[in-house]
């Protein structure tokens, strides 16, 4: 189990706010932080990793990592850590950046067989693509079979079927190492899929935690579904007026009423939903 | 002219090489761990500490060579080849230590943060991370410090005299031909030291640039 109770200080973008997070997490938890850029994510990452102070306490199972007296050194917590840019070492071939961390040679070649990576064990990062890169930083986070992995929007730089054949594997390690896993992502897709739980922060604060279900879902009451998008125009046509809503990599069209669009701004993030209507007929 | 080569004393030339050589090597030790922690750092310490190191660009050398001079004159360190090399440590350290301080602040800091994840403290990556990827700082701040030695002139003259095999580097050699009016020994000096400091340049260019084209080190 960890808990963490802290608070920091930090000077965003959007001026000065708190950072105060108290959470506890169980062991073995996929856990997913979500929340627009400058609300304290990659902070609260590298806070529980050691590379940054904060005040207050973080404790995992029964070793302290933080307290008022003192604070564990980053060398000294055995986490793994993804980063975004996988911060591979360049002079390192893929097997030796692994054993750079610890010399298990049977820990390595089960890592790198398990994301295929074993015919590019000699080579150097500089050689392989972004998916390959990100694939032997998963096995360096690894290498120290780590009671908590971190990982910093790990698939952002990767396209969508790189994406998916990573995330696969990360739900293979995780299992198989059954490490608490801690991933900031902005993708709902990727959240859905790997993560049991997820804490939407905002300015510093967890706003929302629950199920990816319960968070991500934006449908309320009666409503079948719901999109988020952003208005990009609203045509007149005749009397009636049709918006333009760009939703993810797709455009849509969808009829307004004239009381509708003097209430909508162009370049606003709208929410698109329906209610469906399903007559019944019975018997009388 | 040709018997004026044949009879060319080219122990000044020696000398400034082994000045430099030793010189390079003592501040490449040195300037490692002070680079390093200067590049890393966040202490309110580190504006002083980087003014003290560059002041020897902006100083005069006849000031630098004045201080040593009055110091050297207690320690007795004067006119001597020992005293040339302590003397070329302090004037030649921020030609070794801005290099290697620019090479390892533009690492990836994930990268060095990686190394410390993985349990490593600050020496090993050093060794095992910092160094190997920072090449073409290394050799550059290699490089300039050995020629910016061999360059020197105002701190030997201060401190080191003229004295044949012991102070009279090249530099030295080349001012003393010209005040005895001997122009065709010191075009040939001068016109090598000329062709060597451009040869040693061209050198580092070219490797500095062939790195980048490959983006890596191998």
């Amino acid at each position: 189990m960890i808990r963490v109770d802290i608070n920091k200080k930090l000077h965003g973008s959007n001026g000065e706010m708190n950072l105060t997070i108290d959470l506890t997490i169980q062991k073995g938890d996929f856990v997913a932080i979500s929340g627009k850029s400058g609300s304290g994510k990659t902070t609260l990452l590298r806070i529980l990793a050691g590379l940054e102070s904060a005040e207050g306490m973080i404790k995992i199972d029964n070793e302290v990592w933080q307290d008022k007296n003192h604070i564990l050194a980053v060398q000294k917590r055995g986490i793994g850590f993804v980063f975004q840019d996988y911060a591979l070492f360049p002079n390192m071939t893929v097997e030796e950046n692994l054993l750079f961390v610890e010399k298990d040679r049977d820990l390595a070649n089960y890592l790198l067989k398990i994301t295929e990576l074993t015919v590019l064990k000699n080579r150097l990062p500089s050689t392989l693509s972004g998916g390959q890169k990100q694939r032997v930083s998963l096995c360096r986070a690894f290498m120290q079979q780590p009671k908590l992995l971190l990982m910093d929007e790990p698939f952002s730089a990767l396209d969508p079927s790189m994406r998916r054949k990573l995330q696969n594997e990360i739900l293979i390690l995780h299992k198989k190492f059954k490490t608490t896993v801690i991933m900031v992502s902005h993708d709902p897709a990727e959240i859905y899929r790997l993560a049991s739980r997820v804490l939407l922060l905002e300015q510093g604060s967890i706003i929302r935690d629950g199920t990816p279900k319960e968070v991500l879902l934006k449908t309320s009451g009666s409503q079948k579904f719901s999109f988020e998008g952003e208005l990009l125009e609203i045509i007149k046509v005749d009397i009636i007026h049709v918006a333009i809503v760009a939703i993810g990599q797709q455009l849509v069209e969808v009829v307004i009423s004239k009381y509708e669009a003097e209430k909508l701004t162009i370049g606003s993030i709208v929410q698109l939903s329906t209610k469906a209507f399903s007559p019944i007929v019975k018997n009388s | 002219m040709i018997e004026t080569l044949m009879h060319l004393d080219l122990a000044p030339f020696l000398l400034s090489f082994k000045l430099a050589g030793l010189t390079t090597l003592i501040l490449f030790i040195i300037s490692l761990p002070l680079a390093w922690y200067l590049s890393q750092t966040k202490s309110k310490a580190k504006p002083f500490l980087e003014a003290i190191t560059a002041l020897p660009i902006v100083l005069p050398p006849s000031v630098l060579g004045f201080y040593i001079l009055i110091v050297f004159t207690k320690v007795d360190l004067n006119f001597s080849f020992v005293g040339l090399v302590i003397a070329s440590c302090f004037y030649s350290l921020p030609f070794m230590v801005q290099p290697l301080q620019g090479g390892f602040e533009t690492l990836n800091k994930n990268m060095l943060e990686a190394s410390y994840i993985s349990g490593k403290n600050q020496l090993v990556t050093l060794l095992k991370v910092a160094i190997p990827n920072s090449k073409p700082a290394i050799l550059t701040a290699i490089i300039i410090t050995f020629a910016h030695t061999v360059g020197e002139f105002g701190v030997v003259l201060m401190i080191g005299g003229s004295i044949p095999n012991e102070t009279k580097v090249a530099s030295i050699a080349i001012y003393e031909m010209v005040e005895i009016m001997d122009y065709s020994t010191a075009h040939i000096y001068s016109g090598l030291m000329v062709l060597i400091s451009f040869i040693v340049l061209l050198s580092v260019y070219i490797f500095n640039h062939t790195q980048k084209k490959i983006g890596g080190f191998h």
